[in-house]
């Protein structure tokens, strides 16, 4: 057997000339500081969290620089998972973009598949049927809840409570089995294209969804009851990593974060698609900007989102045997037997595949309402069937920004759960 | 050390004993410990880790399988789940975390990207982890679902059970080579050649 | 479709500034000169008619054609309003891609324009930290969204895969961290070396 010998290098800068760790003089604030008059009582420590960490929420790096147990500065480094996929956008078609943004926010697949087919839509002049809007308002709803239990689930974790993690995740295999039946997949959907969507609802799906909107509310009351008046959930949630409307705005926040502070925008109000504004729900508002209220605006958007799938299966049942699909044959592929039979129907067929939709010279953008917060495709056209320019506007990308400024002079666990209740997803901010 | 095999190829190093009946009753002991115990260094990047969570969840639980306890700390993992895309900038990263984790380790790359660079063939990624760490075991899928996972888990476990300690050259430590690789230069670019259709997917470039 | 009634208030207010607008898929998009962009970008913001008070997006589009210059982009919000609105300027790729930063009208740029430089190469002056986010301090293939930047990169993957595993993955502070602190200075000379050679260490 052989021996192993491995040189780790040490973690801090280096060792000064008496073999002791030399610090790195740091404190922007603090008066003059000299390394050589240092006593333990002064010295700032510098702690590494990530890439690799349980509680990072993906793979985010925060350095953070420590007085004892308070937080001077956070600073995050991201990247660590850059995919280039707007690069990719650019050797693409269309529709072969849709499964590139089932990756992106993997925890809301759907809802970021019919964001890209509005704004492939939008680009390209083309409306979609009645039919298809309300399943793709199912879709994005179905993801926002999938999305907001694994947020609970893991700040829970993260906070100290293990518990709800496993009720809300078997609520999300209850979603994953409809989201299977649908698409074929759990989690990489890609259930939209171009002027419709990939299928139809399979029979069984408005009974299952039904039963889910009758059942799941139980759950959520449970986990309410877990936590909304659990003194140790308050005490490490209420007037922490609080940011004022205001700077909330200015920090370009959407979604839960900014709504928590009592900012009133949410896209699918401010600027509705999908026919959003035909459907009764409301949108929490917060008050005090803390991870508490963020927890309660989300939460609540849950009991909600069941309320627009409600709504939305009624109509669904007005709906049935309606085309899910326009009519344009430039941009939906025929049926495959008329293909297989019909001169016009196969070269069309063909020029799809082949060569791709292409879009009219211009440009789009989009914002919907994610989970996450403002999810923005951009998308500008040459005339090609690849886009020149495929823009994710990221939301947590934006909302990650802001957690230097939430974490000044708070302890280093809140720092975990700060960025726990920015609700960040590292495919997304990374891209 | 870098990748240095004997003479004769690998595994053809013979220990002075040669196998009996106690030394595969103490193989069989502590495979079937080392098999139904295993202590996963979870490194989850992206879409893989969700799957990967609802693996450990209620309805899929690989803590039937003996992965009770998710090591987030490498020192004290057995095996090094990489579930999700690693981009170069977090390569270093995963050499380190392989590095520290104490022999017996083994590793599973989760999903297709872990595997191969799945469909991100760009200027950030990898393609496949085993240009840098050695991988026991490929989990395909995209993201595989908990059931393919927990099948990847178990035919490690029978990858284990076939160990023995009179193999010489089974708990290697494959350190980097002096060119700061762990495969040769040619092997990584032959492994990572785009194939088919990987940068523009028609014919319509 | 109309504009958006922004773009005459525009040209009232800034006359030649104003160098064209369009409207594509009902989006108002307009075109300014690139020196006077963040004084239109704080009158957009300030200005009791345009209260343009949310940023919601900055990036920058390439265009295959390589007689196009490149083009940063503003998108802008107001939510009291309930209006948007495109900005963009037109730099040439031959000379210097330098545009001014708007940090201190909005503080979410500040990452924003951090990618920006990125992947395009645009500096922003006025930017307090402006070095690349997503991609590592010292990485040397170029600017990635660029369209002369192939997808797989130009180094082959092992130099790639060589340059990743000879990295730091312990480096603490960047240069531009420790610069901002005013501690540089003051670091032993071992250590400025190490750092010098920025997160990624040097490429052996």
């Amino acid at each position: 057997m052989s021996t192993r010998t491995l040189e780790m290098s040490l973690s801090t800068p280096g060792l000064d000339a008496q073999g002791q760790p030399s610090r790195v003089p740091l404190g922007v604030r603090l008066p003059e500081h000299r390394a050589d008059q240092d006593d333990m009582g002064s010295e700032h420590m510098l702690i590494n969290i990530g890439p690799q960490h349980p509680a990072t929420h993906g793979v985010l790096r925060l350095v953070v620089e420590l007085d004892g147990e308070t937080v001077v500065r956070v600073v995050p480094h991201i990247g660590y998972l850059h995919s280039g996929f707007e690069k990719l956008g650019e050797y693409r078609h269309y529709n072969q973009i849709v499964p590139l943004t089932d990756r992106t926010d993997y925890l809301s697949p759907m809802a970021n598949n019919v964001c890209l087919a509005l704004a492939a839509e939008k680009l390209m002049g083309i409306e979609t049927t009645e039919r298809c809007t309300v399943l793709r308002v199912v879709a994005c709803e179905i993801s926002r809840i999938i999305s907001h239990l694994v947020w609970l689930g893991t700040t829970g974790i993260d906070l100290g409570a293990f518990t709800p993690f496993l009720w809300l995740f078997y609520q999300r295999e209850r979603l994953y089995n409809l989201q299977e039946s649908w698409t074929g997949a759990r989690l990489t959907t890609s259930m939209a294209r171009i002027g419709g969507l990939m299928a139809d609802i399979p029979e069984g799906f408005e009974a299952g969804l039904r039963d889910f909107c009758r059942t799941f509310p139980k759950t959520l009351n449970e986990t309410d009851s877990m936590f909304t008046r659990n003194a140790i959930w308050c005490g490490r949630t209420q007037g922490v990593g609080v940011i004022s409307g205001p700077d909330a705005i200015n920090y370009s926040l959407s979604g839960p974060m900014l709504r928590a502070s009592g900012v009133d925008y949410d896209v699918r109000k401010d600027r509705p698609y999908l026919g959003y504004d035909s459907y009764d729900f409301d949108v929490p508002i917060g008050e005090h900007g803390d991870i508490y209220d963020r927890y309660r605006v989300r939460l609540e958007e849950m009991y909600q989102s069941v309320r627009i799938l409600e709504q939305a299966l009624d109509r669904l049942e007005k709906l049935k045997g309606a085309p899910i699909n326009v009519a344009d044959p430039r941009v939906i592929l025929p049926p495959k037997s008329r293909a297989m039979s019909d001169m016009e129907a196969m070269i069309y067929h063909f020029k799809q595949v082949m060569e791709g939709v292409k879009a009219p010279v211009g440009e789009a953008y989009l914002g919907v309402e994610n989970p996450k917060g403002e999810l923005g495709y951009y998308f500008v056209s040459d005339g090609t069937a690849k886009p020149v320019r495929w823009r994710i506007r990221p939301p947590s990308f934006i909302n990650l920004a802001c957690l230097p400024k939430l974490c000044e002079g708070v302890l280093l666990s809140d720092v975990i759960a700060i960025n726990a209740s920015i609700d960040i997803v590292m495919g997304e901010i990374d891209r | 050390m870098g990748l240095t095999l004997p003479e004769g190829g690998a595994g053809t190093e013979v220990s002075a004993m040669s196998p009996n009946w106690v030394t595969t009753r103490l193989d069989s002991l502590s495979n079937w410990a080392r098999s139904n115990s295993l202590w996963s260094m979870p490194f989850g990047t992206a879409c893989c880790a969700i799957e990967f969570m609802a693996s450990a969840a209620s309805r899929f639980d690989i803590a039937r399988f003996g992965m009770e306890r998710m090591s987030f700390s490498p020192r004290q993992a057995d095996v090094l789940i990489c579930a999700g895309r690693l981009p170069f900038k977090l390569a270093p990263v995963i050499r380190k975390i392989w590095d520290q984790m104490p022999q017996p380790k083994w590793s599973i790359s989760m999903g297709a990207c872990a595997s191969s660079g799945g469909i991100f063939d760009t200027y950030t990624m990898v393609q496949g982890i085993d240009t840098i760490i050695p991988v026991d075991v490929y989990v395909p899928g995209c993201p595989p679902r908990p059931e393919g996972l927990i099948y990847g888990i178990r035919l490690l476990q029978k990858k284990i059970q076939g160990e023995s300690f009179l193999d010489a050259d089974l708990r290697q430590e494959h350190l980097l080579g002096p060119d700061g690789l762990f495969l040769p230069a040619r092997k990584i670019d032959e492994v990572s050649e785009p194939f088919g259709n990987s940068v523009h997917q028609t014919r319509s470039a | 479709m109309a504009a958006s009634p922004s773009v005459a208030a525009l040209q009232a207010r800034f006359a030649d500034a104003i160098l064209r607008h369009e409207v594509s898929c009902g989006d108002t998009i307009v075109y300014v000169t690139p020196a006077r962009v963040h004084e239109i970008l704080a009158w957009l913001r300030d200005d009791a008619g345009q209260l343009f008070d949310y940023l919601t997006d900055i990036t920058a589009v390439e265009y295959r054609d390589m007689e196009r210059p490149l083009e940063v982009v503003w998108q802008l919000r107001s939510l009291s309003r309930k209006a948007d609105l495109r900005l963009k300027v037109e730099l040439d790729t031959a000379a210097p891609l330098v545009i001014d930063s708007v940090f201190d009208l909005w503080k979410g740029a500040d990452w924003l324009e951090r990618e920006v430089f990125d992947m395009f190469g645009v500096s922003f002056t006025g930017h307090p930290d402006l070095r690349r986010i997503l991609m590592w301090e010292t990485y040397s293939e170029g600017f990635p969204l660029r369209k002369d930047f192939p997808l797989r990169g130009h180094f082959s993957r092992a130099e790639q895969t060589r340059q990743a595993l000879n990295a730091n993955p312990e480096a603490n502070y960047s240069l531009e961290e420790l610069s901002i602190a005013e501690a540089y200075s003051e670091l032993p000379a071992d250590m400025k070396e190490r750092l010098n050679q920025g997160e990624r260490g040097g490429v052996k």
